[in-house]
């Protein structure tokens, strides 16, 4: 019998993740940001680069930066400059990129976060600020034989951070998680959009494996085309899964670049020139040096809101609510705070968040919609549930009355007048139809009778159908109760 | 010890410098996307010692205690408001595009993958 020793591995994951910046205006020119416009439409001499033109900093990018800079818990550079980083791609005229490269204007962050009950900080490296490129169309078409490209160059010099983290994750989930909370955070801070689908937060993965217990790193992939929170833990695993196989068979790693096949679940070596890597950064002559001192630094900490774990933390505390609803209420700044707004109008907590939990994100979720688009207003609700409680009208109508507030933003009580909606509960209207029911379904009264108390449920149905909906059920029940059992 | 132009001897640098080679002069032609005959390049590769030569004379310069810096005047934070302006019409952003399609710049593809 043969022992095999079988080696264990460690992942080893960094991610690079840039962000885009919500400014009105780009980085270093007056061009609109504006997602989605016609091709080379949002474009002028500074982000074409045509010789004579000069960039201008945009103030808000560098607050917006810093502002990230200080939610990621990083210090903020009191001088930092920017570089510019060569290389020859068509999405980028200038043929150089304006970053910043050993004087980055954040450093030494981190990030907590909570995976399996377990809460894990990630170091921050660097947050830097530089400029977006444009755009690449491929085609499939030939041109003179060989495949084209088509440029937009509307993105190109949008602000971008990027924000490095140190190689502390340990696991492809991990990962994800991470980055759905670093995402979290950048929304909650107004900075960005973090739009993955729409490229306005993309992420680029560094994995490496090593034996356990090792410190010291094994070669690393780069994975690119990272599309998606779920793409990222897959090609993560993907990559994992296949540096294991090769360390196993007695292969050896080199450090490369790979690209993520969503279609077909697998990374693909990139061929890469030998220099292609070599960006011979130097100093941008046509741009002075920013000097950030304290005064601006606490102005704009004191601008940052609650971030999401605090603000979920709080809503424990405060409202009393189960984590699972302070988890959900806190995935966006804005639903958060409509929440706060319906308990401000409504005194108790739980039912709010019941109903926004529910009714209102199965609404916004079937239409497509964002809090913020959304009719309903906080004291919309709050009357709403007012309605219910007062027994105007029953719980069901009441989804009925919440669905025409999202739809138009009018007052509950208008809508329950304009259709009728009051909830029966006179005793003397119900046993009259109580009776009809009774006489109608002989066979469920008989099964009531013998104790089936399943039937009743079929009888209050009955009920309801009768009235539209608006019998109060109490009353309905204890009326077949009387009539059936006798009390 | 190297010899300035104006003949002064400096204690530095210059003197550790190898001469470029022209397959020197090659890599960073190809990386600024420039293609020379091989006479060039031997020109050049004189030519482009001489300027490093030249700049190594700095390096003569004590800068004990002084701050790095990467620009000449003392001037910082030039700012603008986050303000947007119209840009140019799309017709003039194509106008000096050597092929256009659809309004986008038309242009070889680049192949980086594998």
């Amino acid at each position: 019998m043969s022992v095999e020793t079988k080696v264990e591995y460690e992942i080893v994951i960094g991610l690079e993740i840039h962000a885009e910046l919500s400014t009105e205006s780009k980085v270093f020119c007056g061009c609109r940001t504006t997602f989605g416009a016609d091709p080379n439409s949002l474009v002028c001499p500074v982000c074409l680069g045509l010789p004579g033109s000069l960039p201008v900093l945009n103030r808000k990018a560098v607050e917006y930066a810093i502002k990230a800079g200080l939610a990621l818990n990083c210090e903020i550079a009191r001088y930092s400059k920017f570089d510019r980083k060569q290389y020859f791609y068509p999405d980028l005229p200038k043929a150089y990129q304006i970053s910043q490269y050993d004087l980055p204007l954040c450093r030494n962050g981190w990030v907590e976060f909570e995976i399996n009950g377990e809460v894990r900080r990630v170091g921050i490296n660097r947050v830097h600020l530089e400029e977006e490129a444009g755009k690449s169309v491929h085609s499939g078409e030939r041109l003179l034989g060989s495949e084209y490209s088509l440029i937009d160059y509307n993105r190109g010099g949008i602000p971008l951070i990027e924000i490095v983290t140190e190689p502390d994750l340990r696991s492809p989930e991990e990962a994800r998680v991470f980055l759905e909370q670093l995402r979290q955070i950048l929304l909650f801070t107004g900075v960005s959009d973090v739009k993955m689908e729409e490229g306005s937060l993309r992420c680029d993965a560094n994995i490496s494996l090593r034996p356990k217990g090792s410190t010291k790193f094994g070669a690393k992939t780069e994975v690119k085309n990272l599309n998606s929170f779920r793409s990222v833990q897959r090609a993560l695993e993907y990559e994992a899964q296949r540096q294991r196989e090769v360390l196993e068979s007695g292969g050896t790693l080199y450090q490369e670049t790979r690209h993520w096949d969503e279609n077909r679940g697998v990374t693909v070596a990139m061929r890469s020139k030998e220099e292609a890597h070599d960006y011979r950064y130097f100093p941008e002559p046509d741009l002075v040096p920013l000097v950030v001192d304290e005064a601006w630094i606490e102005r704009l900490r004191a601008e940052l809101p609650e971030l999401p774990r605090a603000r979920q933390a709080r809503f424990v505390e405060q409202y009393g609510l189960p984590r699972y609803d302070a988890e959900v209420l806190t995935t966006s700044p804005q639903l958060a705070d409509f929440f706060e707004a319906c308990v401000a109008e409504y005194g108790q907590a739980k039912p709010v968040s019941n109903w926004i939990m529910g009714e209102f994100l199965r609404l916004l979720k079937a239409e497509g919609k964002a809090v913020e688009q959304v009719q309903v207003s906080p004291k919309g609700l709050a009357d709403l549930l007012r309605l219910i409680d007062q027994g105007v009208i029953n719980a069901n109508v009441g989804k009925e009355v919440f669905e025409e507030m999202f739809h138009t933003g009018k007052e509950p009580g208008a809508i329950v007048k304009e259709r009728g909606l009051e909830q029966i509960s006179d005793t003397a209207a119900l046993a009259a139809i109580v009776d009809q029911v009774i006489a109608a379904n002989p066979d469920a009264a008989d099964n009531v009778r013998n104790g089936e108390m399943k039937a009743i449920g079929f009888l209050i149905g009955q009920v309801m159908k009768q009235t539209g909906g608006k019998a109060n059920p109490k009353v309905v029940q204890a009326l077949l109760r009387e009539r059936l059992l006798g009390g | 010890m190297m010899e300035t132009r104006d003949g002064r001897s400096v204690a530095a640098g210059a003197g550790e410098l190898p001469r470029l080679t022209a397959a020197d002069v090659a890599k960073v032609a190809a990386q600024a996307r420039l293609r020379f005959t091989d006479e060039e390049l031997e020109q050049l590769s004189g030519q482009l010692s001489d300027i490093l030569r030249m700049a190594a004379e700095l390096k003569a310069v004590d800068t004990e205690g002084v701050e790095p810096t990467a620009h000449g005047i003392p001037v910082y934070n030039v700012m603008r408001d986050d303000i947007p302006v119209p840009s140019m019409p799309q017709a003039d952003v194509l106008s000096g595009a050597p092929e256009a399609k659809d309004g986008y710049f038309k242009v070889p593809r680049i192949l980086e993958e594998a």
